[in-house]
């Protein structure tokens, strides 16, 4: 798994303090996959609802019934992934909540509410169907969407204040008086926000589609396939091109807002005007090597103007250049290069749907469509490397140093295995459960699927849920056995 | 320096979400323990897809309550956050794992139902709903011990292995699985289920004795190793104690009464378990980690502190009417089980695996024989209470 690798990688190269960032990193990285579909899933399936009932299309209904139920598990393990994160926060990092918990504490507690109130109506929402009205139904879905949004934005907002740090006073060390909306709307909060939700919705749709993509390559070519296809690409594939354009724009204000990041991302060694645009390439000794460059292309895009003067790594003593500037390139590389196929996949199927007003059939389109969302997964990932490692040796830019914040306990290695383990597990339900969901689909009978049971989910009585076939021994049925 | 009106106020709404998280996380953990006790497959199965269906639809959601009680702490009390959290990193490790699986037993569980891991998966459950209260209850007596210092060096075991935090570690346990069985016992009663509401009725009333016994037991072990809040319980935090205890005993009676009123006997056992954290807090009062760091020397700036009002003002506005709209659905469905022609065409064809017996009322002449004996228990509550308070008196 992309996250493992991830982490392990993280581990083996990052320098001090080790442990404790890779764990940070490794959970991060793995619960940042499920938030994209706490921030995204829930329109998707409104939008298949909501084709479902303007139009009485059954097959739309039944898309937007059974994806609530995946959006069911899939906010279950987030839940637990996400206390495992508030938990970490001061398991790994005291040195930072300690001294700057009063700062970033506002825009956590919101979002605390958001996701809580998202979890309720994710509730309410699978409770609902066949008991309210379609539109009743319709609307009582809104507040997932909303609620999502409203928490991205909280939790954004407490990783962008470490990245622009404001809205505080410190004397002494101390932090003597906080601006909780100045906190909250730092200068970065617009740019990691919109960046973040739009991932959020690339991610969740082009790996829904994904799925119903492998499944038209698989020759299940029907109007419950297609539909399954469409609808999450659509929403993804407008994304596409938005994130590109947002993407142009972040760039440029990390190269004012946090020029050395801005330097390790684009291999800018010196400050320099004409700076060259590097594609790929590893940085040896000062050097890159098996890299392209695109002459004065990097001062281009950072003031439209060749000769723009872009700061380079060399502003700042070696101490507090950020570690592995390869990483941080390549991994940027990577998040562009991924973002670009996948506009450019989107424009593909725009461009058919506009003359043919249908979905490409053809594999040379199919199998990167059933690839996209494992892309769109590997580009948030780069992305996140980026923001995260280029900030570093900081914790706080300019602030708080990673090594003041990080803990004294000696446990972290044990609780880094443990929770790399635990993760493996979380992974395999998210990927398992929604795959024997399907299959079961697939072989049910519709009253059988009617009974069955999802987390936050109406209930029924366990015996019901079963086949009149169960012909094995009861003892499966309920719960533990004792040993 | 005393602590100011806003200091208090956030420590008061601190103390009201770890309260709500002790009975709705608790009745939870508790739902856990009777799962992994309730035996065989064939002997545990009726008590077992009681505990699923009345606690499973607002499951995991209460981990929400923890998360609020880590940022309400982290936000208004920075150093003490950090202290404790590098002290005991250990016990917390722990209880993370053990909502770590959790989550991976009800996920799998209520999916996957066919699967053969599933009975693993069950017990991988039931015995995290073990781990974690014990856990988060040797924090709770390393915090109120005063074993954690402001700037800990790193973790330290001796202060959550200590007789009063391993002890209050079983307390917890115990006053899970109590709170859980008086809440299992009126869903039992109004599902008709008479057979399951004396099994839980007879579990809550050996939790109760169990929790109360192990509560004399570390109150009378504070007395050695904190005498600071064990001198502030026998004071100003006597009331709630003794509000406390009557409650409990209180509980107990209205078991032995079988009169199984859903609100009565769930606040009455609410209020028991609540009045302890509260008097854990004033207890406490006015130290964030006792004798070390005071609530004044350890609070967030004023604004810091005025956004958690606003938070909290959110939370009512927002979390509570939607949280009881979600339980009001969930009750009403329990009580209209089928909600398709199909689903109920199958219901037909397979019953429940233990149906439930007919209720029998109790004879006139054994509730007789039961509220005399209440009214004695009673007597002798009120008397074990004031036997609380004399001392207090005297001193």
């Amino acid at each position: 798994m992309g996250v493992f690798a991830m982490g392990a990688a993280v581990h083996i190269l990052a320098v001090n303090p080790v442990p404790a960032r890779s764990q940070m990193g490794s959970s991060l990285g793995f619960h940042i996959i499920l938030a994209c579909f706490g921030i995204a899933f829930a329109a998707v399936v409104m939008t298949a609802e909501w084709i479902g009932i303007k139009r009485g299309d059954a097959a739309a209904l039944l898309l937007a019934r059974r994806w609530s139920k995946v959006m069911a598990v899939l906010v279950a393990v987030g839940a637990v992934s996400g206390t495992v994160l508030s938990y970490e926060m001061g398991l790994l990092w005291p040195g930072l909540m300690g001294r700057f918990g009063a700062v970033i504490g506002f825009p956590f507690s919101l979002e605390g509410i958001f996701f809580f109130l998202e979890a309720i109506f994710v509730g309410v929402y699978l409770y609902g169907w066949q008991r309210l009205p379609p539109w009743a139904h319709w609307w009582s879905g809104l507040p997932i969407v909303v609620f999502g949004l409203l928490g991205a934005l909280s939790v954004v907002a407490a990783n962008s204040w470490m990245n622009s740090p404001a809205g505080y006073t410190l004397s002494h060390g101390k932090v003597t008086s906080v601006d909780p909306v100045s906190v909250f709307f730092n200068a970065s909060t617009p740019y990691e926000t919109a960046h973040m939700v739009l991932a959020a919705y690339m991610v969740t749709g082009f790996l829904v589609a994904g799925v119903y993509a492998m499944g038209l390559l698989r020759g299940r070519r029907d109007r419950y396939h297609r539909l399954g296809f469409a609808i999450p690409f659509t929403i993804a594939g407008i994304a596409a091109p938005l994130q590109v354009m947002m993407g142009d724009i972040i760039a440029r204000f990390i190269a004012t807002n946090q020029p050395v990041k801005f330097a390790a991302m684009e291999y800018v060694l010196t400050t320099q005007r004409d700076a060259p645009e590097w594609l790929g390439g590893i940085l040896i000794n000062g050097k890159v090597y098996l890299g392209a460059a695109i002459p004065a292309f990097d001062s281009i895009l950072v003031g439209f103007n060749p000769h723009t003067q872009v700061i380079g790594l060399d502003s700042v003593p070696a101490a507090q250049q950020p570690p592995l500037p390869t990483l941080i390139h390549l991994s940027f590389d990577v998040m562009v290069g991924i973002g670009m196929f996948l506009f450019a996949l989107a424009a593909w199927q725009a461009w058919w749907w506009w003359f043919h007003r249908r979905v490409l059939l053809t594999a040379w389109f199919l199998v990167p469509a059933a690839v996209s969302g494992v892309a769109a997964v590997v580009a948030m990932e780069a992305g996140w490397v980026v923001t995260e490692v280029g900030r570093q040796p900081w914790i706080v830019y300019k602030v708080l140093l990673v090594s003041q914040a990080v803990t004294p306990s000696s446990g972290v290695p044990v609780t880094l295995g443990v929770m790399l383990v635990l993760y493996a597990i979380l992974t395999a339900i998210s990927i398992g459960v929604p795959m024997i969901m399907s299959r079961r689909w697939r072989r049910e009978t519709p009253a059988e699927e009617d009974a069955e049971q999802v987390p936050y989910g109406p209930l029924h009585a366990r015996s019901r849920a079963r086949p009149a076939t169960a012909a094995g021994p009861r003892s499966s049925a309920d719960g533990t056995d004792a040993p | 320096m005393n602590p100011s009106a806003d200091t208090i106020a956030v420590a008061a709404i601190l103390f009201v979400v770890i309260a709500a998280y002790a009975l709705f996380g608790g009745a939870d953990f508790g739902g856990g323990i009777w799962d992994l006790l309730a035996g065989g497959a064939e002997r545990g199965a009726a008590p077992r897809e009681l505990i699923d269906e009345s606690i499973t639809p607002v499951w995991e959601a209460n981990h929400v309550w923890l998360v609020f009680v880590l940022v309400l702490l982290w936000t208004a009390f920075p150093p003490a956050f950090a202290a404790i959290m590098t002290a005991l990193f250990v016990p917390l490790s722990l209880s993370l794992l053990g909502i770590v699986l959790r989550g991976v037993g009800f996920a799998f569980r209520h999916t996957a139902e066919r699967l053969p891991m599933q009975r693993l998966t069950g017990a991988v459950f039931a015995s995290a709903s073990l781990i974690t209260p014990f856990f988060m209850g040797t924090v709770v007596g390393a915090v109120a011990t005063g074993q954690v210092p402001v700037h800990p060096a790193g973790n330290i075991l001796a202060a959550w292995t200590s007789t009063t935090a391993i002890l209050t570690g079983f307390l917890f346990v115990a006053a899970c699985a109590y709170i859980s069985a008086v809440f299992l016992v009126p869903e039992a009663q109004q599902r008709g289920q008479q057979d399951l509401t004396r099994y839980f009725s007879l579990r809550a009333t050996a939790a109760g004795v169990v929790t109360g016994a192990l509560a004399g037991g570390t109150f009378a072990e504070l007395s050695v190793s904190a005498p600071y809040v064990y001198h502030r319980l026998t004071g100003i935090a006597l009331p709630l104690v003794a509000i406390s205890i009557a409650a409990g005993i209180g509980v107990l009676g209205l078991l032995w009464l079988r009169w199984h009123h859903p609100v009565v006997l769930r606040a009455t056992a609410a209020i028991a378990v609540a009045t302890v954290v509260f008097g854990w807090g004033l207890a406490q009062y006015p130290y964030l980690l006792p004798a070390a760091l005071s609530l004044a020397a350890g609070t967030a700036p004023t604004g810091t502190l005025v956004s958690e009002f606003v938070v909290a003002g959110l939370a009512l506005l927002l979390v509570a009417p939607g949280f009881a709209l979600l339980y009001f659905l969930q009750q009403r469905h329990l009580l209209t089980a089928a909600d398709s022609d199909a689903d109920l065409r199958l219901a037909a064809e397979l019953q429940p695996a233990v149906p439930g017996r007919p209720a029998t009322a109790p004879t006139p002449a054994s509730a007789a024989i039961r509220v005399t004996t209440a009214a004695v228990l009673a007597l002798l509550a009120v008397r074990a209470i004031r036997n609380v308070f004399a001392p207090a008196r005297r001193r």
